[in-house]
């Protein structure tokens, strides 16, 4: 009753729907990976550069594959590197904004001092320096824990700030003075409320590790021989897609992401608004 | 009192994080489990080129000493401490005789220039038009730019840039797509010089305002709105004062405050930006040198851009804080 009640609320905002179309859409393009006639690795599989057409839907690339099966993989893989960098981001973000926040004191002075350095320092350039190192072990996965390590310290920042304000309710005095443990207090009556939070910004950061996936592809230092949205689009410009004029492959993976971007942001504003209580309220008082 | 209390442990974490980040530096390039010197052997027999072994031994400790790998890691760690001080970052490997910090230095007025203008014309925009749309936000203008924001808000920053190189430079031929000015010409300060600089760093500074814009609009919105509720607002309009003096002195004027500290904190991610930018558009700047840099495997150049943009970025911090009480006279460190 509660979900249908929420995505009945949810629905009614445009950005919303539209965002939720276009996410089915694309999981359904990365889900047909499964179903493809190609083996992604494999070049020279086609005739090369065909304009679109009934047999290659988006044509074929001058490496000699098939761009509509190529883009479901890229989709594919694009989505499971943000989803373990989000995830496991997430996963430090909150461990360091409860210890920082229920611990207090040094604890917490040294984890905030920590993630103000991360939030200083330009990122970009670490993790360049980094993923030259693993250039040979660059993989879907060692791209997204990569990535998970510098994408927590703003929302630990976030989840600190919450559980600070928790800490201070009186629901916290009643249930140290009944006896409740600090790790059951913590994840019986914190977890709840830091799990929407935690949600939200976890759409934010996979759209920021799709970007930062993206961004080290075309600068060569993820593995060019997996499709992604990153090495798909390196792949055509290193082929001089944009002088030969050859649209059909190089905007295919930038329509896609420009898509994916989108839809995650709108997904993720849609949410927040729909958490925060002072809009909620506008929004049942306009009813 | 204000030195005490607020200027001394903030001086204290700028040392920290400054020493924090070049420590990390330090020790990235030394956890790699291929020897630098090992590679650019490797790679120059990779080449073609003959070598006799003696001369390699002899190579092989000159390239050791270059790199600054002689000693243990504390010596080493010392070492570089040092040679940071003097501005040394030591051989480039790209180019191979020149030094890194002669390389950065001619890239860096670019950067700095593209960085400066950019920075400060988003802000400004952002945060005038946000603050606008923000106090007219029952207005259709204000919606319609809010969706139009949403759009391009997302899209990071290579994206967009290769968007706009598509967009302009092949299908509207109407700027160049490549380098800081015209190959060829001689820099100077005539008037033809500095527009075709301007015409060449125009799609680069287009593609980094509008995002900016598009980040400091929706803050400022937000920010605007939650001002607007205050009851000053509502006692200056009871109050008759014109609509225009309470947006721009009642409302914008206080929504801009916490947006500096918000500069101050997106300082990085700006750079970063510039870089991406940079390496689309071929802009001679230090993203392109970042670029070539990685390609070739040149570490000692990207430990000195990392190294001078960390330092860079948290002096920038540093300032935007210290300054930030002339801005708000509400705040006195007591």
């Amino acid at each position: 009753m509660l979900i249908r009640q929420i995505s009945k609320e949810l629905f009614k905002d445009y950005r919303f729907l539209f965002a939720f179309i276009v996410l089915c859409f694309l999981i359904i393009l990365a889900l047909l990976s499964a179903f493809s006639p190609y083996d992604p690795s494999f070049w020279f599989y086609v005739p090369r550069d065909l304009p679109p057409s009934w047999t290659n839907i988006l044509g074929t690339s001058s490496k000699g594959q098939d761009i509509f099966w190529q883009a479901t993989f890229a989709i594919r893989n694009s989505l499971i590197i943000s989803v373990i960098a989000g995830v496991v981001s997430r996963i430090i973000a909150i461990l360091v904004g409860l210890i920082a926040g229920y611990r207090g004191r040094t604890v917490d002075r040294v984890l905030m001092f920590l993630s103000d350095g991360f939030l200083v320092i330009p990122l970009f350039l670490i993790i360049v320096m980094l993923a030259m190192l693993i250039r040979d072990k660059m993989n879907i996965v060692t791209t997204g824990l990569l990535l998970a390590i510098f994408g927590w310290a703003w929302d630990a920042r976030v989840i600190r700030s919450q559980i600070l304000s928790l800490r201070e309710r009186e629901f916290t005095q009643t249930a140290i003075l009944s006896g409740t443990g600090t790790v059951k207090l913590v994840l019986k009556e914190y977890l709840p409320y830091i799990t929407p939070l935690a949600f939200s910004t976890l759409i934010n950061n996979m759209s920021w590790a799709i970007g930062m996936e993206i961004t080290l592809s075309i600068v060569g230092l993820t593995n060019m021989d997996i499709p992604t949205l990153g090495t798909m689009l390196k792949w055509s410009l290193n082929y001089q897609s944009l002088l030969l004029g050859r649209w059909n492959w190089l905007l295919t993976p930038v329509i896609l992401s420009i898509l994916l971007f989108i839809a995650l942001y709108w997904l993720s504003i849609s949410i927040s608004e729909y958490l925060d209580p002072r809009t909620r309220v506008q929004r049942v008082g306009g009813e | 009192m204000f030195v005490k209390k607020y200027l001394i442990p903030r001086l204290l974490q700028y040392f920290l994080v400054i020493f924090l980040g070049i420590t990390i530096v330090f020790f990235i390039p030394r956890m790699a489990p291929t020897n630098p010197v090992q590679r650019t052997i490797s790679e120059l027999k990779s080449r073609g080129t003959y070598l006799d072994p003696a001369y390699v031994e002899q190579m092989i400790e000159d390239l050791t000493e270059l790199y600054g790998l002689s000693g243990s890691w504390f010596e080493q760690y010392k070492d570089f401490w040092q040679r940071l001080f003097t501005g040394d970052f030591g051989i480039s490997f790209f180019q191979f005789p020149t030094p890194v910090i002669e390389l950065i230095k001619t890239a860096l007025p670019w950067t700095v220039g593209l960085l400066l203008c950019t920075t400060v014309l988003s802000w400004v925009i952002g945060n005038v038009i946000g603050g606008m749309a923000g106090y007219a936000h029952n207005k259709r203008w204000s919606k319609n730019l809010d969706v139009i924001i949403m759009v391009i808000r997302p899209i990071p920053y290579y994206i967009f840039a290769l968007g706009l190189l598509i967009l302009f430079g092949y299908v509207v031929r109407i700027f160049p797509i490549a380098g800081g000015a015209t190959i060829g010409k001689t820099p100077s300060f005539t008037l033809h010089y500095i527009l075709d600089v301007l015409k060449h760093a125009f799609l680069p500074a287009l593609s980094m305002v509008v995002l900016g814009v598009a980040s400091w609009f929706q803050t400022t919105k937000l920010i605007v709105q939650n001002v607007n509720a205050e009851d000053f607002v509502q006692y200056a309009q009871l109050g008759g004062i014109k609509e225009r003096k309470i947006m721009f002195k009642y409302v914008i004027r206080n929504a801009m405050l916490p947006q500096i500290t918000n500069l101050a904190l997106s300082l990085g991610q700006i750079l970063s930006g510039a870089l991406i930018t940079e390496i689309v558009f071929s802009y001679p700047g230090v993203g392109n040198l970042l670029f070539s840099a990685i390609t070739t495997g040149d570490y000692n150049l990207i430990m000195g851009i990392t190294a001078l943009s960390i330092m860079a970025i948290t002096t920038m911090v540093l300032i935007v804080d210290l300054i930030y009480p002339l801005f708000d006279p509400r705040i006195k460190y007591k």
